[in-house]
């Protein structure tokens, strides 16, 4: 089947999408985007997370049928051009990478937390994150870099 | 294998009546696993997004609310955590906030997991899930007896659930439930209670501790009998409703836990909530 929708802002299309197709690998394996990880494929690890329609989801637990018409943000998408998202900045700032592997999926979800929670506490930062794993970092310097996004965009308004 | 994208709910209707084989996929967070692990390869998914009308809940004219299959965990939380506290809670105990973005009551219903979270507090609301057929019409199913057994409910095969039908809660709900740690996990077991205080009735639900989610009628009905709606909680009678409670399961040994682990844990869980619950009415007498 074909599938028309719009990824980071350009329309796209996709020819002889197989039906059972995740939206994951319609992204890596048919767009080239390969931003969004593919780890558990189950909706455990978070690391495929993508905007839908401006909300978080799990791209593997997307059937890539279900994206007709709609519209989808990917990491690489939060970036303008060259200029990294304050969120992107503040993960590479605080080191909050070891591997990388969990990080574009942290990324976004934590982007869309202050999106809508200006200035998060720590209990809603762990709650937000609950579903993205990482196995290396220990998480704090991940709690830090969300704080500092936070912060920063705060003082930029 | 095809992928249906009807416009309509009569569409919808009309493609599960042609060919039984038909999966039908909304927030995908349970069918997409079994694709992606090649579990299942069934001859079509029925794709359920654009049926707006499963998103929306409305309030009817008898006061019952009538909440679309649909409707994702994350707006049953914002938009009905006050009028269904107990559903709001389960809700909140889904999966990770990417799930519970997508995921809906109508795929916990549709596929009625022993350990879904949903299906307890549903029960001790006292819930009726709406099904419809585009050849037998509506069918309205009490919870009690939605479901069938493991992973089995009573969706005839040319069925798709609609809606699910519950009255705003008449006192406090309570949803509790045992997981190996806090997020992202398959409940151990689970519990859910609601108090009627003006019929002087209990409503339970079971989850993780049966071959399929369950109501305690002993349990219930004694408690029903003993609570001085008026007075004081008797520990005594908290106590004897935990066993009950723990009494009406009958759970297995797995991976998560054992049975010997889940009744005593379901007994625990039957008494705390009832004791919140009944701080909650002790509170709101005082305001009136």
């Amino acid at each position: 089947m074909r599938v028309n929708c719009t990824i980071n802002g350009k329309d796209m299309e996709a020819d002889d999408v197989w039906e059972g197709e995740s939206l994951l690998y319609l992204l890596r394996d048919r767009m080239g985007l390969p931003g969004s990880k593919n780890a558990c494929e189950q909706g455990e690890c978070g690391s495929c997370t993508v905007y839908l329609d401006g909300i978080p989801a799990c791209a593997c637990l997307v059937a890539a049928g279900q994206v007709e018409g709609r519209e989808i943000r990917t990491v690489e998408g939060l970036a303008d051009g060259d200029k990294l998202d304050p969120m992107q900045e503040a993960f590479v700032e605080c080191g909050a990478v070891q591997c990388g592997f969990c990080t574009p999926g942290l990324v976004v979800q934590a982007h869309d937390l202050i999106e809508r929670v200006p200035d998060p506490s720590d209990a809603e930062i762990r709650e937000s994150l609950a579903g993205n794993l990482c196995r290396c970092t220990g998480y704090e310097k991940i709690l830090d870099a969300v704080r500092l996004a936070a912060t920063r965009k705060a003082e930029a308004k | 294998m095809e992928f249906l994208r009807p416009q309509t709910w009569g569409d919808a209707l009309a493609a599960k009546a042609d060919d039984v084989d038909v999966v039908p996929i909304q927030g995908g967070t349970d069918v997409m696993v079994e694709m992606n692990f090649d579990l299942h390869r069934p001859g079509a998914l029925l794709d359920l997004n654009p049926i707006t009308e499963l998103t929306e809940w409305e309030q009817l004219p008898d006061g019952t609310l009538r909440v679309g299959a649909g409707v994702p965990y994350v707006r049953i939380i914002a938009e009905l955590g006050d009028t269904l506290p107990g559903i709001a809670q389960a809700s909140r105990t889904v999966g990770s906030p990417q799930i519970r973005n997508r995921g809906t009551v109508g795929g916990n219903l549709g596929g009625a997991s022993p350990a879904g979270d949903l299906h307890a507090p549903l029960l001790a609301a006292g819930a009726t899930v709406e099904v419809e057929s585009a050849e037998g019409g509506v069918r309205m199913i009490p919870a009690t007896e939605f479901y069938l057994g493991v992973k089995r409910n009573s969706c005839r095969p040319d069925e798709l659930i609609r809606a699910f039908h519950v009255a705003p809660a008449a006192g406090p709900q309570y949803f509790s439930k045992i997981g190996t740690r806090n997020a992202m996990v398959i409940a151990v077991c689970s519990f859910s209670i609601a108090l009627f205080p003006q019929e002087g009735r209990v409503g339970t639900g079971l989850g993780s501790a049966a071959p399929t989610p369950r109501r305690a009628y002993d349990a219930e009905n004694y408690l029903a009998a003993e609570l001085e709606w008026d007075g004081a909680l008797d520990p005594r009678v908290s106590e004897e409703f935990g066993r009950l409670v723990s009494a009406a399961a009958s759970p297995i040994d797995d991976v998560r836990g054992t049975a010997d682990y889940r009744k005593h844990a379901l007994s625990v869980m039957a008494r705390r909530t009832l004791g919140w619950a009944w701080r909650d009415l002790t509170a709101a007498r005082k305001v009136a």
